[in-house]
């Protein structure tokens, strides 16, 4: 019987290596990645994993990623919503593993809004 | 939906809207019964009898958002489109039980697709809720459960984008090797 053993656990550890509680702390940006069946059906979960990619890489503390049922949006799915502090909600629509990259580096990383891919701010 | 993982995804996330805090995924592949079954379990708040009579139908929804509900009507079509069915088993205040079966060799099954990042997924997306993960390929088994991660190591932090990048790996490496397994012996 196969099973995720500690070894597992603390291989993972080790290659991660560094301060992981930290992330409990508060968040400035939260991403909501909103998977309904229809995000799902869209496409939300390549969305999510490539978000995660990014977020890896980024390695951001105060950035929080949340998944979210649908938001009766469907005919734009997948959709993300990005909560900056300090500024409106912005719902972005017919996301996609690339336009999810772009968002990441440019909206939540450098707070420019990419208007192209957004449905509305709220 | 292209993959079964990914009705196990949305069907997974219904559990957790319906209050539960730990949600049980089984998978068992036997390609010598040509049997392949999806369990998934969650200890929400249950269905009332009378929403269990409806259960497949998609207008009948308790969301809010709008008037179609589809995830379970979508399971129910890809399961019986291959020699199989849905059983849903609930109890008010104790939680709901779906199991989904599938003739493994029919023409017209999904591919399982991929395990490893709904898995993932669902634990990234949900950080308050727990995981238990079960896959069985032709008698050899993997399991996960993230009660036991928390509990025993509880500096890894499974909301971390790194590991949860990690965990992905390590998901994808021991389901190949049940796959493998089977093609060697």
């Amino acid at each position: 019987m196969a099973k995720l053993t500690i070894d597992d656990l603390k291989k993972i550890k080790e290659k991660t290596a560094k301060e992981t509680s930290l992330r409990d702390g508060p968040a400035s940006i939260k991403i909501t990645v909103h998977m309904g069946t229809c995000g799902i059906a869209a496409g939300a979960r390549d969305v999510m994993s490539a978000l995660m990619e990014e977020m890896a890489e980024a390695d951001r503390q105060d950035i929080r990623v949340v998944a979210s049922g649908c938001m009766g949006m469907c005919s734009s799915e997948p959709n993300v919503t990005i909560e900056a502090e300090d500024s409106e909600p912005i719902v972005y629509q017919l996301m996609d593993s690339n336009k999810m990259r772009q968002v990441f580096k440019r909206h939540v990383l450098l707070g420019e809004v990419q208007s192209d891919f957004a449905l509305a701010k709220m | 939906m292209r993959e079964l993982s990914l009705h196990i995804l949305d069907v997974v996330e219904n559990g957790i809207t319906a209050g539960g805090d730990c949600i049980w995924i089984e998978v068992d592949e036997d390609r010598k019964t040509d049997h392949l079954k999806i369990v998934i379990r969650d200890n929400g708040h249950g269905m009332p009898v009378e929403k269990m009579k409806n259960i497949n139908d998609p207008f009948i929804t308790s969301r809010t958002t709008r008037r179609v509900g589809l995830g379970l009507s979508l399971l129910a079509a890809a399961a019986e489109r291959c020699d199989g069915g849905v059983r849903v088993d609930s109890q008010p205040g104790k939680g709901t039980e779906i199991a989904a079966t599938f003739r493994y060799g029919h023409i017209d099954r999904a591919p399982l697709g991929d395990m490893a990042a709904t898995v993932t997924t669902l634990i990234i997306g949900n950080p308050g809720v727990d995981f238990v993960y079960f896959h069985r390929i032709d008698g050899k088994d993997f399991s996960l459960d993230t009660r036991e991660i928390r509990s025993e190591m509880p500096d890894l932090s499974l909301s971390d984008p790194m590991v949860i990048h990690q965990l992905t790996e390590t998901i994808r490496s021991a389901l190949k090797a049940l796959t493998l397994d089977e093609g060697l012996s």
